[in-house]
């Protein structure tokens, strides 16, 4: 296949790529889509891929081969998609190449489907909100396969962000357009005033999605009335909170939709160049922002005189190089300029002194994907969605102790309880859940009997946690909370930049104190001790980081006390999962003598001939749980 | 010696404009080629950009992918995320450290590995997760970790693809 360079101007031209992106999208052969995104990929997505590509070889290419980003299903990975003209597109789970050979040998009269998942009877298209059936039959053959919006997983999304996400080739141009890709693009240039731009998505009442809610909109104003200077925007792709990779998965899989907003602010604002900063641990996403660039440029939809209408736009990828506070907007505006990441005192704000002390708007990746949207379909339909203080949708991360785990995309006012139970289809085994944690180290942990709470920006900084990023992490009975903010504080205390002498410190012992109570030596006193300095750390701090420091260590406090009690007062850990304070032992009567604990025991410390009873020597323990992991019979207790 | 490591700065740093906002870029260059960042290479880049040494030297020692020591022939990252740490990251660390024979941040003996923890990877639906160079591997156990740290050793480790939970 040639690289089609032609030129795109006029609304002509989107028309005649998207007429090539829809016959590559739903072309007249039987098509296989397997999900290369990085989570794809560490589930062994290139192996089903390169088994796909083999079979479709043999089958003199009557079978197309294609890749796509992250649906967001991601505790079916690798994924496989099948599409069948006429009928629709079926999705298969947990794929191996094996299987996936035997599904493009079948092909097409058998569909193998009873390894199939999901499947869909027609584009749901939230950017032009038209929704086209692919088939009038297809039901039929597929009776007992659900419909993807009968899929619990599904069911209460609604997806505006990631509208393409495991839809479209990421690396293809024409893809993007022939679901409606860069209309908004044209609309702007052609059609609005840069100040119409800015009304619509002041109208939207969008708020950055970075996690702090500042009204995009009022932003925007903010630097389009700043006439002096050169004015630069940033897309902030620095997505550092563990627990959070909303930001990885649209960079991979949609890459222009980031693109698209960015030049439709670039417009609205009057900026000349924009900036997206993504994190080095996400080489893929890096990888695919430049190829999307490239493409984009070579297409004339970067560059100069876009869609004839005067404006020049360019966009550069800027690669971090592994410091969480660069997700703070002026300690990442110092490491575009090849500085040291720390924050800097505001005001000025960017907006009045940025990028080498120009006026600058930075927003996060989400907040930009989303501004196409609000373009095509309106502010107004925009704010329709949502509660009256935060409107649209949110996308989260939902990882941790629940059966569903995956990136998904609601709209913000749905509940905690929604979210968990019937999206993440509850808690694995008979286990209870005990708290979700939001918002990553800068946030908390909301305990079980709040999961009514309705998901925005106000109702989660009510009950101690934040919106954040869109991490959300569900612990069952087997986190132990101390330890959890055991966890944060060591990372915080790793990642504070170090200038702000109480972060800097503050990090350290607040970390000590929790590490003694876990380890059974805290006191009584400690508790009032971390709460007086989680106070001390969030007033006197420079950025963020620092301000919401303890947030893991209050919102615990305030939760699960009783935990911290349990440590001090009866040195136990209710979860178990303290090292010091647990101990292992076999099982005298379940242990039937199989030794693959002796195998895998790091201190060697498991004593017992084969088929004979084992015994743990507690000196030699090291508690690393080996035994408990490779245990097939239940036999290694913890206590 | 000296003068090798010259040439091949020299053809690095032509890469890049002579302008502040080009420093880390180089850097990440420095450090994809040598995996750290010889010291005389940090002076002359410094000499390139016109800027004192000790401002090289403060952004090569802030950021963490850069390394001011050599590291080892491959990068074993065990990431210690929230969803990897509530599945047992920590004791995977452990486990990687023994069999790798390097502690955290530090590197083997016979310069195999260099063990670093990473704060999330973004595979947190896989946790717990384990990334060796540019493979990240998925639902790691402590009994997976001697397997898989075995196919980037010397022998046999030619094939160097990715396996995964079964």
């Amino acid at each position: 296949m040639t690289e089609d360079v032609e030129r795109i101007r006029t609304s002509e031209d989107l028309d005649r790529a998207a007429v090539r992106g829809r016959a590559t999208l739903y072309p007249d052969r039987p098509k296989v889509i397997v999900g290369m995104a990085t989570c794809g990929q560490a589930a062994g997505a290139r192996e089903v891929l390169e088994a796909a590509q083999e079979e479709a070889e043999k089958s003199g290419h009557t079978i197309q081969v294609s890749q796509t980003g992250c649906i967001g299903w991601c505790c079916q990975e690798p994924l496989l998609d099948v599409w069948l003209p006429g009928t629709g597109r079926i999705t298969y789970g947990r794929i191996k190449p094996g299987r996936a050979r035997q599904i493009l040998r079948a092909l097409p009269d058998d569909l193998k489907l009873e390894w199939a998942l999901a499947w869909m009877p027609g584009d749901d298209n939230t950017l032009t909100g038209a929704w086209t059936k692919y088939t009038a039959n297809g039901a039929g053959k597929l009776s007992g396969i659900p419909v993807y919006r009968d899929v619990p997983m599904f069911k209460h999304q609604l997806r505006i962000v990631a509208r393409n996400c495991g839809l479209i080739d990421p690396s293809n141009l024409d893809e993007y357009i022939a679901r409606g890709g860069y209309q908004a693009l044209y609309q702007a240039l052609r059609e609005m005033q840069p100040e119409q731009v800015v009304e619509e998505v002041i109208r939207s009442s969008l708020r950055g999605r970075g996690g702090a809610g500042f009204p995009t909109g009022k932003k925007w104003e903010l630097l389009r009335r700043q006439s002096a200077g050169t004015k630069n925007i940033i897309c902030n792709g620095d997505e550092g909170d563990p627990g959070a990779y909303m930001d990885r998965t649209e960079l991979e899989s949609d890459p222009h939709s980031v693109l698209e907003g960015m030049m439709i602010g670039g417009y609205a604002m009057g900026a000349a160049e924009g900036f997206i900063y993504v994190r080095e641990e996400y080489p893929l996403a890096v990888q695919r922002m430049h190829e999307a660039i490239a493409q984009a440029e070579a297409r004339g939809l970067l560059g100069k005189n876009l869609f004839d209408s005067g404006f020049d736009f360019h966009i550069r990828v800027v690669k971090g190089a592994g410091a969480f506070v660069c997700g703070e907007e002026t300690a990442l505006i110092r490491s575009i300029e090849g500085r040291v990441g720390e924050p800097q005192q505001r005001p000025p704000y960017p907006v009045q002194q940025g990028l080498w002390g120009q006026p600058t708007v930075i927003n996060n990746v989400e907040t930009w994907a989303n501004i196409p949207v609000i373009l095509m379909r309106g502010g107004d339909w925009y704010a329709s969605i949502g509660t009256p203080t935060s409107k649209g949708t949110k996308t989260f991360c939902l990882v941790g102790a629940v059966q569903n785990t995956g990136l998904i995309e609601v709209p913000m006012g749905i509940t905690l309880r929604e979210i968990v139970y019937e999206i993440g289809g509850g808690i694995p085994g008979d286990r209870k859940c005990k708290a979700i944690q939001t918002g990553g180290p800068s946030g908390g942990c909301v305990p079980a009997d709040k999961f009514d709470l309705p998901v925005d920006y106000e109702s989660l900084s009510a009950v101690g946690s934040i919106m954040g990023s869109g991490g959300m992490i569900v612990m069952d009975e087997q986190s132990c909370m101390v330890d959890i903010a055991k966890f944060f504080l060591g990372f915080l205390e790793d990642e504070s930049c170090g200038k702000c002498f109480t972060c800097r410190v503050g990090t350290q012992r607040l970390k000590q104190i929790v590490a003694r109570i876990s380890e059974g030596k805290g006191r009584e006193e400690d508790l009032q001790l971390l709460d007086d300095l989680s106070w001390l750390v969030k007033e006197s701090s420079l950025c963020g980081l620092g301000q919401t420091a303890p947030n893991p260590v209050l919102s615990t406090l305030r939760y699960f006390r009783d935990e911290y009690i349990a440590h001090i007062v009866e040195h136990r850990c209710p979860a178990k999962v303290c090292r010091e304070l647990i101990t292992f032992t076999i099982d005298p009567v379940t242990c039937n003598g199989c030794g693959a604990c002796v195998q895998v025991c790091s201190g060697k410390a498991i004593l017992g001939e084969k088929n004979k009873l084992h015994t743990i020597e507690q000196a030699r323990c090291t508690k690393c749980g080996a035994c408990l992991e490779s245990c097939k019979f239940d036999a290694v207790l913890v206590n | 010696m000296a003068s090798m490591v010259t040439e091949q700065a020299e053809k690095i740093l032509g890469q890049f404009e002579d302008a502040r906002a080009s420093l880390i870029p180089i850097l990440q260059e420095i450090q994809a080629t040598y995996y750290y960042l010889p010291e005389e290479m940090l002076r002359q880049v410094a000499r390139k950009l016109r800027i004192p040494v000790t401002d090289v030297y403060q952004v090569a020692s802030f950021y963490r992918s850069f390394s001011l020591k050599p590291r080892g022939k491959h990068l074993v990252q065990v990431c210690l995320g929230t969803a990897c740490h509530v599945r047992g990251a920590q004791r995977i660390m452990d486990r990687v450290e023994i069999e790798a024979g390097a502690s955290a941040g530090g590197t083997s003996a016979d310069r195999e590995f260099t063990v670093a923890p990473v704060r999330c990877v973004g595979c947190c639906a896989l946790a717990p997760v384990v990334r060796v160079d540019r493979d990240t591997y998925a639902h790691m156990e402590q009994g997976k970790v001697r397997g898989t740290l075995n196919r980037y050793r010397p022998r046999g480790a030619t094939k160097r693809q990715v396996v995964h939970d079964d």
